[in-house]
């Protein structure tokens, strides 16, 4: 992050920035892909929870000097699995349920840390753990990345027929025979691993950036289900590339105290993406009245509009 | 314990847990847990914004609190409010990364503003802080009926004249006051902590305000000077006392709720399964 001028021209060639960018797109396009129904189902606050207390594993693995990543994935599953049984299946008490289990966690986290601070004075634990950094990844843990990333997308393989017909209609889906508990508890389980994998190598507030900003910006561009989930994943991936270039680009004008923070060029781009989409939407129907449809191809106009 | 150096650990508890016993209440009668850990999370963000300028933090703090619950509350209008919510927080967390890599002293500071410095508290810093509680009380207190009423049952509220959106934003307001007056000294962690576990365990026990109001601030207040005690005693972060007696308190709410419906539904012989 700190590199001088100098250094900088080695710096791009130099496998770091490559590294982020593989990472990144692995990232973004796992995350974009569960996004689309983390936004659906309304689960946000419950990715927004699991990528914070992958923390909790972090910093407990640090002190019994275990694999940090086993630490993110193992806290990320337990505590999915204790939102679904203390009652995030109804939709009234999910949001409390939740901050229960993440207030607590987020507790344990302080524990570990002072811990942690006392016992091995490593005192940017909190700092790293949250905010992470694109360009400081451990090379080893590429390939860990990418094969856990694909385990999270063939287990939302395999339930994402339920989760769709859920989305529609959940009475029906109930009606006609879909185990909608199970298909929510492994949809949990693969959230909880793409965005522990994710708030590991890039930390917890991008996680949920890339989780819910290009998903989100997606579904107000399309209503189409396999449009929508191919965009997040492109938008996701745009906005990391172009985020880690900002970043890198800022060394000439931020000033002595090194490059702007690769995380906030990232989320800064989501959010403005985002509000873009927002008002493009909203001036699109002002312009084009709802009542209207959109004009419609010369087979469809006999049978669409009846009414002028 | 009780030294002199302790009595504003002591009274920054008790105020802290009065505000957060009677907001959190609302938080979860309106099943809003991600605001009250969006706006506490965020505004650090503003403070460590604050430090960076050379301002007092609790300026940056009220500043982020607010632009931060009015951009949720105005964003969520015709789309998925916990999306809207999620974004909001990431960037305001994003921009407190910016801050960070920006100043030269972070670590502490940091850790500070998340997890609270609870054990030392100056005088300079107890009066705002009691200003703004009573202010946040006095607010409560004036939009106290419209406010149940718009997070119970919308539609009548609606149909009696009281705007639901007006009310989220009024919410937000005031979460956003008890978030000013409250990290600084508490964290944003122990905070969110105190608004969401204490209260849901006293609205699952009782369904009246009036009794769940009272119950929920006991609750609070109980957790907050166990925890202190605790802190002080064990030496170990108030902030996992704090969660862990919270979650606690919930875990007793719900066991309550339980037996409540297991005792009516014996009788009968039939246990209701929902």
């Amino acid at each position: 992050m700190s590199a001088d001028g100098a250094s900088l021209a080695d710096f791009f060639a130099s496998p770091t920035v490559q590294g982020a960018l593989v990472v990144g797109s692995v990232v973004a396009v796992v995350t974009g892909i569960i996004g689309i129904f983390t936004v659906m189902r309304r689960q946000s606050f419950a990715g927004h929870a699991l990528a914070d207390l992958g923390a909790v594993g972090g910093s407990g693995a640090f002190l019994v000097g275990l694999s940090q990543l086993w630490g993110f994935v193992g806290a990320g599953i337990l505590a999915a699995l204790l939102m679904e049984a203390i009652g995030i299946r109804r939709l009234q008490g999910r949001d409390i349920a939740t901050g229960v289990v993440f207030g607590f966690g987020m507790g344990l986290t302080a524990l570990f840390l002072f811990w942690d601070t006392t016992i091995d004075n490593t005192s940017n634990a909190a700092v790293s753990v949250l905010f992470g950094s694109l360009f400081v990844l451990d090379p080893n843990l590429i390939p860990t990345v990418i094969v856990l990333g694909i385990v999270a997308l063939v287990l939302l393989g395999t339930v994402y027929r339920w989760l769709l017909i859920e989305s529609v209609d959940h009475d029906l889906a109930v009606a006609r025979g879909v185990p909608v508990r199970v298909a929510g508890i492994v949809f949990l389980i693969a959230l909880a691993l793409a965005v522990e994998l994710s708030s590991l190598t890039i930390g917890a507030i991008l996680s949920t950036a890339l989780l819910i900003g290009p998903a989100s910006t997606a579904l107000q561009i399309t209503r189409r289900f396999g449009l929508a989930v191919a965009l997040s994943a492109t938008l996701g991936t745009a906005v990391t590339w172009a985020g880690c270039f900002i970043s890198y680009e800022s060394h000439y004008w931020a000033g002595p105290r090194g490059n702007w923070p690769v995380s906030f060029c990232i989320v800064a781009l989501t959010f403005l993406l985002y509000l873009g989409t927002r008002i493009a939407v909203a001036l699109r129907h002002t312009i084009r009245p709802s009542t209207g449809l959109p004009a419609a191809p010369p087979g469809l106009e006999s049978t669409a509009g009846g009414g002028s | 314990m009780f030294a002199p150096f302790m009595t504003n650990a002591w009274i920054a508890g008790t105020i802290v847990a009065v505000i957060a016993g009677v907001i959190g209440f609302f938080v979860v009668i309106r099943g809003n847990a991600f605001l009250a850990h969006a706006v506490p999370h965020g505004a650090f963000a503003g403070a460590a914004g604050a430090t960076l300028l050379g301002l007092n933090p609790l300026i940056g703090l009220g500043l982020f609190a607010m632009a931060g619950a009015l951009t949720i509350s105005v964003l969520e209008r015709h789309a998925r409010n916990d999306a809207i919510t999620a974004l909001a927080l990431v960037t305001m967390l994003g921009l407190g990364a910016l801050f960070v890599s920006r100043s030269t002293q972070y670590s502490a500071e940091i850790f500070a503003l998340l997890f609270g410095q609870i054990l030392g508290v100056s005088v300079a810093e107890l009066v705002p802080m009691a200003i703004l509680g009573w202010l946040c009380l006095l607010a409560i207190g004036v939009v106290y009926r419209p406010l149940l009423l718009a997070s119970t049952l919308p539609d009548t509220a609606a149909a009696r004249g009281i705007n639901p959106r007006t009310m989220t934003v009024v919410f937000g307001f005031l979460l956003a006051a008890a978030t000013t007056t409250s990290v600084p000294i508490v964290g944003a962690l122990l905070m969110f902590a105190l608004l969401v576990g204490p209260p849901a365990g006293a609205s699952s026990m009782t369904r009246r305000p009036i009794i769940a109001i009272p119950l929920s601030v006991l609750f609070t207040l109980i957790t907050m000077w166990s925890s202190i005690a605790l802190a002080y005693t064990i030496n170990l972060p108030i902030g996992f006392f704090v969660t862990a007696i919270g979650a606690g308190f919930y875990l007793i709410g719900r066991l309550a709720a339980w037996l409540r419906r297991r005792a009516r539904s014996a009788p009968i012989g039939v246990r209701s399964s929902a």
